[in-house]
């Protein structure tokens, strides 16, 4: 019994992925649909990309929100403004170095004007930028800065 | 007697909102609106002159490209940028690119490093360290790269467009709309600007002690 236990631990946490998860490519529509959709989830969503230094140390915030318990109705969702032709070379690997398990999309709408302003007026374009958002009751926070997990944390717990 | 105290109320409240709207205003800084004059300003070329506003007021405006080394979206449009400055400089409207990042966040926004990246790519137009970032202050600009157009009127500048480029920074052979040549050209024709403001994703500018 203890020998399963410490291979199914073995199994799920000492071991690092070999491959990469799939990062799904999407308009945004499929942003606009989740969205648009009224499931009663607090979503924290954050733009970043491999190359924009700020995310880059702030992404294990997000990875570690997603995992902390007290936070079960929150979903976290990273969506990547790295070009598309760099999702093989660079976007993978680097999520694979990471071991960043939390669902990633790479958003392939370089007509920024068009959608900028959908996901939040105050917004200037400048990553990292974070929506907090439920969209049953239409509560929405926007941030456009970076977060330390405290922050982080105290936001998600406060937005509920 | 009772009138007076409801007066005296009111201006007590109007002057109360007038000071908190007072101080949201002060303590948000949006930069210039388009409609705006600019402040003069001098920052230090890579050749180690000092440039600014003043030394342009022969031409018919100005378009003003905060820019920076590191930033992947900047470099994008660094061939872009050399094709405005080709295209308009003639017309009266130069290029002149402001690197605005603090270089103890990114080394390759060093003044050294800008000197390297100029004559490397052979810049037709000004490239000037913001060192003390005031001027992307005063403007309002959070990222690279992110333009203003800028229309002289006597010796005064004022801001025509606020925003990107284009509407491609990842594939210059598919973009549909050219929002600075579009701005340009309606200044050049003494027309309005018809689109003023666009947004884009950009390389958040890294600010001092913060």
């Amino acid at each position: 019994m203890k020998l399963a236990v410490a291979i199914v631990l073995l199994g799920f946490g000492l071991t690092t992925p070999t491959t990469a998860q799939s990062v799904q490519v999407v308009k945004f529509d499929t942003l606009q649909q989740l969205l648009n959709r009224p499931t009663d989830t607090t979503y924290v969503i954050n733009f970043w990309a491999t190359w924009c230094k700020p995310c880059v140390s702030e992404l294990q915030h997000f990875e570690q929100l997603s995992q902390d318990v007290q936070l079960q109705n929150v979903k976290v969702l990273l969506v990547s403004m790295d070009f598309a032709k760099d999702l093989v070379n660079r976007v993978q690997p680097f999520l694979l170095r990471k071991e960043i398990t939390v669902p990633v999309w790479l958003l392939d709408d370089t007509n920024y004007n068009s959608w900028i302003d959908r996901i939040d007026d105050s917004w200037t374009g400048a990553i990292p930028a974070t929506l907090m958002i439920n969209p049953l009751t239409r509560k929405k926070k926007f941030f456009e800065q970076e977060f330390t997990y405290e922050a982080l944390y105290d936001e998600v717990s406060e937005f509920d | 007697m009772r009138n007076t105290y409801i007066v005296g109320l009111i201006a007590i409240l109007a002057v109360l909102i007038a000071s908190t709207s007072h101080q949201t205003r002060a303590q948000s800084p949006k930069g210039y609106s388009v409609g705006e004059a600019i402040a003069s300003f001098s920052l230090k070329n890579v050749d180690g002159r000092m440039i600014g506003p003043a030394n342009y007021q022969g031409q018919k405006g100005l378009i003003v490209v905060f820019s920076s080394n590191h930033c992947p979206f900047s470099k994008a449009y660094e061939d872009r940028v050399q094709e405005l400055n080709r295209r308009y400089s003639s017309q009266g409207f130069p290029v002149v690119a402001i690197m605005p990042n603090d270089p103890s966040a990114y080394e390759e926004d060093s003044y050294e490093q800008m000197k390297t990246r100029a004559s490397e790519k052979n810049f037709s137009y000004p490239y000037l360290l913001d060192e003390s970032q005031s001027v992307a202050k005063a403007f309002g600009a959070s990222r690279t790269p992110h333009v203003y157009v800028l229309k002289r009127s006597g010796d005064r500048f004022t801001v025509e467009y606020i925003g990107a480029i284009d509407d491609n920074p990842q594939d210059a052979s598919g973009v549909q709309r050219r929002y600075v040549e579009e701005a340009v050209n309606n200044l050049l024709a003494g027309r309005p600007v018809a689109v003023t403001t666009t947004k884009a994703i950009g390389c958040a500018i890294k600010w001092k002690n913060m």
